[in-house]
């Protein structure tokens, strides 16, 4: 695949930054972690974004593996996280995580 | 034919382990058979083992297997056969089996009969290899395992309090005199660079390394150790008590094998104590103040296991004062001769125990000649022969401890004699109380009164047999001499124990013996007009008055100032502990301590405050900390 005209490597790693800062500032500002859980995996794609761009752009295929096992770790991820919300929304009926504060010292 | 020696352990150790593990289902007999058989092989190749040093073979040393093996310290698990070893296997394994056989009568009823059986055999192992061993080391783990047998079988019937209490004292008191052995080795060891006999006696000995005041101290540790087992002053507090036991453990162990163990170090080292006078004085001072004191408490008792536990300990006495004179074959002697009666002796109140159902005070005995007439007329001749009246076995041994005495140390020959006088006084009294005048116990213990069964009566007769003619072996020098009688044990043991040459008369000798003869006949006379003639009885606890009775009854408070000035500090120094040291020290301390870490936490833990943000923005501002070194 041909990179497309007028787009560079730097067009990619902008799109990259802009769903990271995304997901950073949706984890900082939101307290729902159902959405808290959705911007994890928003940078989860940024940097899988990154990396199959350079492995376009330095024509290695090790990057792309790598993107393979963090959708496999994330898919699984999110069955566990989601399982996890669901048995705390049941018992504690909110997933606000200002109240959710109980596992501390 | 030596070889076998290394069976003879063997055979009780496979015993108590058969026991042990696969006894359960078997029936009291079988365990009997299977315990007593064990010490009957034991005692057939004892025989076997003994006929070839009897035959005048050299002294061999029997190896086994290695145990320690190092540059400068090499010990072997191995054997030693000549005539002091194989005349003590004889004995241990005899009487060891009479007595197996006695217990199968005896416990029958006991529910923990296999247990016991058990133990005995374990008991016999130790003791054989304690005597076995070629050296200190060797013979320290028998006297350790004796000593832990002893304990279990002390503290037999461990449900009740004060047989675990006087399990305790003998085995702490053992302790004590462990650790002198212990020292003893120690010296023996730094001075010459080996524990072995072979090395230190018979072939390079080696003993010669030590000299002046460190073999005097070896010697008087090597004591201390004999002192502990063998119940001399002022370790032998644990004796009387040790009867707590069942009666055939009181036998063997506490009468005929276990206690004589020092007698056997002391006559095995004989090469070290006769280098050493200081230690010989006060082997013999011990053994005869122990002598002197056991006999007049005996006087008082009214248990009939205490008059002989007392008794034990006036005999043992009296053999350490024959090994402080260098008398040590005749020290022997009296060990092997004392085995047969005092064995039979507590063999038969264990009888009579039996038949009185448990009742051991001769305040509630008498007249029992009619209706135990085996155990009376063998505990006649055991009690003949250890007040010394010819021809039985204790007159020929006693005797000649006497006539030692009147060649080396008039002080020891008028208190040995007073010793003997007192001993025929105390053992008749105990006779009279117990088998003559008329019954004094309850209706009820009158009619269960009978004879022990043949399993019992048995071992008796055997061990009467043995006291009255056991006696021979050693028959007096110089009036042997005379008669073409040769001591017999004197020439055995001339090669292994060090020599006491006694030269004396005819003349002498037989005096010596006719005055002991007389001496032994007044004191029974003395006993007979006393309590048979004009029916004395022995005084209940409120009715004595004079001083001198109640110190002897009370055991010269012995135990109370032991109590005093050895338990009560003690005591107090673990109260100080618990009370002070423990709260007000050590865990002032550790809460001092505790509030570094606490301290430290309540600062860091303000971090972890449980709100997820907080988390996120200290990971991103790490993060860009992080980056922001690498750019």
């Amino acid at each position: 695949m041909e990179l497309l005209p007028n787009v560079t490597m730097n067009h990619y790693l902008l799109v990259s930054v802009i769903l990271f800062v995304i997901g950073v500032a949706g984890i900082l500002f939101r307290r729902n972690a159902i959405i808290m859980f959705m911007c994890v995996e928003l940078m989860l794609n940024a940097v899988n974004i990154t990396l199959v761009a350079f492995s376009k752009v330095w024509g290695q295929s090790d990057a792309q593996v790598f993107v393979f096992f963090i959708m496999v770790v994330a898919a699984a991820e999110v069955a566990v996280g989601l399982a996890i919300l669901m048995m705390l929304y049941r018992n504690m009926h909110t997933t606000s995580t200002d109240v959710l504060d109980k596992l501390k010292w | 034919m030596e070889k076998l020696v290394s069976l003879i352990p063997v055979f009780p150790l496979v015993g108590f382990l058969y026991i042990i593990f696969l006894g359960k289902g078997l029936s009291k007999n079988t365990i009997g058979a299977i315990g007593s058989g064990a010490i009957f092989l034991a005692f057939i190749t004892s025989i076997l083992v003994f006929t070839t040093q009897l035959h005048g073979a050299n002294p061999t040393i029997v190896k086994v297997i290695d145990w320690i093996t190092t540059p400068k310290f090499d010990i072997d698990i191995s054997f030693i056969v000549d005539p002091l070893s194989t005349i003590y296997l004889l004995f241990i394994t005899g009487v060891g089996f009479l007595i197996h056989v006695y217990s199968i009568g005896y416990m029958h009823e006991d529910e923990g009969f296999n247990r016991f059986i058990a133990y005995l055999n374990l008991f016999v192992f130790f003791m054989l290899i304690l005597v076995l061993g070629d050296s200190y080391a060797m013979m320290f783990v028998g006297w350790e395992g004796v000593g832990v047998c002893s304990f279990m079988l002390i503290g037999f019937w461990y449900k009740d309090m004060a047989n675990n209490d006087a399990a305790k004292k003998a085995f702490i008191i053992n302790r004590i005199g462990d650790l002198g052995l212990i020292l003893g080795m120690c010296m023996i060891f730094f001075h010459t660079g080996t524990l072995r006999y072979d090395d230190l006696f018979i072939s390079e000995s080696a003993a010669s390394g030590l000299h002046g005041w460190d073999l005097h101290l070896a010697a008087i540790f090597l004591f201390i150790g004999a002192m502990g087992k063998s119940a001399q002053i002022p370790l032998h507090t644990w004796l009387p008590d040790a009867m707590a036991g069942p009666t055939p453990v009181s036998a063997l162990i506490h009468a005929a094998t276990m206690v004589t163990a020092g007698i056997y170090m002391v006559a095995r080292s004989s090469a070290i104590f006769s280098a050493s006078d200081v230690a010989s004085d006060v082997v013999m001072w011990a053994g005869i103040l122990t002598a002197i004191l056991g006999a007049t408490i005996a006087l008082t008792q009214n248990d009939i296991k205490k008059v002989l536990a007392y008794s034990t300990v006036s005999q043992l006495g009296l053999m350490f004062t024959a090994l402080g004179m260098g008398a040590y074959s005749i020290a022997v002697f009296h060990v092997i001769t004392h085995a047969f009666f005092k064995a039979l002796l507590f063999l038969g109140s264990g009888s009579v125990i039996h038949a009185m159902g448990g009742e051991q005070d001769i305040r509630r005995m008498g007249g029992l000649k009619s209706h135990l007439p085996i155990t009376h007329i063998t505990f006649l001749i055991g009690t003949i022969a250890i007040s010394g009246i010819p021809p039985l076995a204790g007159f020929f041994s006693k005797d000649q401890i006497i006539a030692v005495a009147f060649e080396e140390n008039m002080i020891m020959f008028v208190l040995a004699s007073v010793v003997s006088a007192l001993t025929a006084f105390y053992m008749f009294r105990l006779y009279f109380l117990t088998f003559r005048g008329s019954f004094r116990g309850t209706h009820e213990q009158e009619h269960h009164l009978h004879e022990s069964p043949k399993v019992m009566t048995i071992p008796l007769i055997v061990l009467a047999v043995l006291s009255i003619f056991g006696g021979f072996m050693g028959f007096p020098h110089a009036v042997g001499h005379a008669m073409h009688v040769p001591h017999w044990l004197d020439h055995f043991l001339e090669n292994t124990v060090e020599m006491e040459v006694l030269d004396m008369s005819v003349g002498t000798e037989s005096i010596l013996m006719i005055l002991a003869t007389v001496i032994a006949l007044i004191s029974m006379y003395i006993a007979y007009t006393k309590y048979m003639k004009n029916g004395e009885l022995a005084l209940e606890d409120d009715e004595i008055t004079s001083s001198t009775h109640q110190t002897l009854a009370s055991k010269y408070y012995i135990d109370e100032l032991y109590e005093k000035i050895i338990r009560r500090p003690v005591d107090a120094i673990a109260q100080f502990a618990r009370n002070v040291v423990e709260p007000k020290i050590i865990d002032e301390l550790v809460k001092q301590v505790s509030l570094i870490p606490s301290g430290l936490g309540s600062v860091a833990k303000a971090a972890q405050n449980g709100k997820l943000v907080m988390y996120v923005l200290a990971m991103i501002a790490g993060l860009i900390i992080l980056l922001s070194t690498l750019i």
